[in-house]
């Protein structure tokens, strides 16, 4: 019944999109960042948050946001030395829009 | 009212073996947070499966724990529906071994899950006030259960060519066990009267058919037939599968009779 | 714990050494400022690419070691003896589980992919904790394994709360709230079997004498034998030596096995009042070597084990992520 990935790895393997998680707790005042994780959608990433970092705590708040979304400041100090690919928060080619097909469709 | 030993049993038993067969998934799922999201699952059942063993227990007396009710009834004193019990895959016999399905443990899920919503929503207004009160935290967590065996139904059944037919196939697998949901044994029917059971599972049918016709609609699936055998598990007249469930489950704690844990 | 691997060269090293990359002087004295400072490397700043590749193997591997980590624990969740350690076992493999997602994540940041690192471990370039190599045949070994390798684990794991990079740290400081729990539960569940009936204290004692060696072996080898030991530590990835550990780990659990009443399988344990350490036996590093390599008792299955799940549970992770598309292409129907 299972239906083992036969195409190399390079295609096969499709990451879900990762997201950063901010997470409110009920004693403090701002989102803090926790974290990120893998998820399909939003209501996916909404519920992972919620499973793995808040063990399911009532009255959080939880934002997650595409990492993708995000968009950063360089370093400081020497900035003139730094890469200036730092505008996005992670070095690393799936974080920026690259078209790729939607598998089985 | 204290609600009749039998029905607790039945809740008690409904949680621990669904609980039981979600923990398969453990280390195995596919996704890690997918393992951790089953495993939460898992968790809330078995929480609810301790608190109602443990009511039953103390209400039985006589020294009677929540390890014993677990561990050392045998396969036909267990009250569960049938669905529960079943392994993760499509129609097999007891003793066949089969590949775990995703489909089918989100069908199973999201089926039961819906059910459980509206038994423990009704069960809060229990004039069993300790029922109730387990009633109230459970719902919480059947709402939670039901919001993740939705979302993946949903995505399953519209995602891939492939997906959706598995999840087709094991909603059409598993849609006859819900026949027995709407049974009323003679310890329910207790209930209502005392108020214990605010309505009879039959009430809720419609607002369950309601429940799964959304989803599945959402889901571009065909709603299935229930029609086929009425499983009787809550009768305590099982499948082939609950005793090997259970041999597995009960194997440790009875090589070891009268040991602490 | 589970980053002692490091210390383990990959698979056969190559004939020619590689040259080291030639690192800017002013970027390479900023980030060696900072570390001896016990600053923060974050994601965006600059890092020597050793610095980076070095963190990337070891974050995942210790990623790799939670997961594979689920195993051996999970193989008792059905059958676990009563309701109340059934749940503790899965919480605490859940928690594993949620390590591992932590450690990914946290190895995300400095430019490799979920996709990567699992690709690395089902084909065998990337380790994990050789520990979770052996299996567990009784129920006592799940309280051994809380005591013992979380025990372990936890001597190792609390140091890297202040490594310098910024994400790995971040990650540990949340596994180690999290963790407190597991070596209790472990040490508590084999308190109440050792108060219990013979038959328990049977398989206790039995469990202990087959993991005692392992767990001691856990810490690598002897910090002489490892070439990468010395930039960890300048690095501020590494704090402790392999034998520093080593031998806090055995005056700590001494003690503990004693209150258990459990004997552990050293004839030449004994307390060095000089020395103000216990002295302990050889470990059989063959036997270590063998199993990092390979040949260890559950080695291909665990590893076959991963890749099944991997492997079977790609339709669903299609599945989710067509269904994405296909949402994403409803919402906004003009774009098509």
């Amino acid at each position: 019944m299972s239906n083992p990935a036969t195409a190399s790895p390079t295609k096969a393997l499709k990451d879900w999109p990762l997201w950063e998680v901010f997470v409110r707790s009920k004693q403090g005042l701002e989102h803090k960042h926790c974290g990120s994780l893998h998820a399909s959608d939003p209501e996916h990433a909404l519920q992972m948050a919620r499973d793995i970092y808040t063990r399911r705590q009532e009255g959080v708040s939880i934002w997650v946001v595409p990492s993708k979304a995000i968009v950063a400041n360089s370093p400081d100090d020497k900035a003139e030395l730094f890469d200036p690919s730092g505008d996005k928060i992670y070095r690393h080619p799936t974080f920026y829009d690259i078209p790729d097909d939607v598998g089985h469709m | 009212m204290a609600a009749p030993l039998p029905f607790l049993l039945h809740l008690a038993d409904d949680a621990l073996v669904l609980g039981q067969r979600n923990a398969e998934w453990c280390g195995h799922g596919p996704a890690i947070e997918e393992d951790i999201a089953m495993a939460n699952v898992s968790l809330d059942l078995i929480g609810q499966a301790g608190l109602l063993y443990q009511l039953a227990a103390q209400r039985l007396g006589d020294g009677a724990t929540e390890d014993q009710l677990a561990y050392f009834r045998d396969a036909d004193a267990y009250l569960n529906h049938t669905l529960v019990e079943l392994p993760h895959s499509g129609p097999q016999v007891g003793h066949a071994q089969t590949d775990r399905d995703y489909a089918t443990t989100i069908a199973r899920n999201f089926l039961h899950g819906a059910f459980n919503l509206l038994r423990w929503d009704a069960l809060c207004a229990s004039s069993d006030a300790d029922l109730a009160a387990i009633a109230a935290k459970s719902v919480k967590e059947a709402r939670y259960h039901l919001r993740h065996a939705r979302g993946w139904l949903i995505r399953l059944g519209d995602g891939t060519a492939h997906s959706h037919d598995r999840m087709q196939a094991a909603l059409d697998h598993l849609m006859p066990y819900t026949q027995e949901f709407w049974l009323t044994t003679p310890e329910e029917n207790q209930g209502v009267s005392d108020g214990v059971l605010p309505q009879a599972p039959a009430q809720w049918q419609a607002a369950w058919d309601e429940l799964v016709d959304d989803a599945v609609s959402q889901a571009g699936l065909r709603r299935p037939s229930s029609q086929g055998h009425v499983s009787q598990g809550k009768c305590g007249q099982h499948s082939e599968h609950l005793s090997y469930l259970l041999a597995e489950m009960q194997s440790l704690a009875r090589a070891h009779p009268g040991a602490q844990w | 714990m589970y980053t002692q691997s490091l210390s383990i060269p990959d698979a056969p090293a190559p004939k020619i050494a590689p040259v080291a990359p030639v690192e800017p002087a002013e970027l390479q004295a900023a980030f060696d400022a900072r570390v001896a400072a016990d600053g923060r490397i974050e994601p965006q700043d600059w890092m020597p690419q050793a610095y980076r590749k070095t963190l990337v193997r070891q974050i995942s591997q210790h990623a790799h070691s939670e997961i594979v980590g689920m195993l051996p624990e999970g193989n008792w969740i059905s059958r676990a003896p009563s309701l109340k350690r059934k749940a503790i076992l899965i919480a605490k493999v859940q928690d594993e589980g949620g390590h591992g997602q932590y450690l990914y994540s946290a190895a995300e940041t400095l430019g490799t992919s979920r996709e990567e690192m699992l690709n690395a471990l089902h084909t065998g370039k990337a380790k994990y904790s050789s520990i979770f190599n052996y299996p567990t045949l009784t129920w006592a070994d799940v309280g051994v394994i809380g005591w013992l390798v979380d025990g372990a684990a936890i001597m190792n794991q609390i140091p890297l709360c202040r490594c310098s990079y910024g994400p790995y740290a971040r990650a540990m400081i949340r596994v180690c709230k999290e963790e407190s729990f597991h070596q209790r539960q472990g040490y508590e569940a084999l308190l109440v079997m050792m108060r219990g009936t013979p038959g328990q204290r049977r398989m206790v004692q039995d469990a202990v004498n087959r993991w005692w060696w392992k767990c001691l072996a856990m810490f690598g080898p002897p910090d002489s034998n490892s070439a990468h030991s010395e930039q960890s530590m300048h690095w501020g990835i590494k704090r402790i030596s392999n034998d520093d550990l080593r031998q806090q780990f055995v005056d700590a659990t001494v003690p503990q096995a004693e209150v258990l009443g459990v004997s552990l399988p050293d004839p030449l344990l004994r307390w060095n009042e000089a020395r103000g350490h216990y002295d302990f036996g050889p470990i059989d590093w063959d036997e270590f070597w063998q199993t990092v390599n390979g040949n260890g008792p559950c080695n291909v299955q665990r590893l076959a084990t991963r890749v099944k799940a991997h492997t079977d549970g790609q339709w669903v992770r299609d599945a989710a992520s067509a269904h994405a598309a296909k949402q994403q292409q409803r919402a906004q129907p003009e774009a098509a």
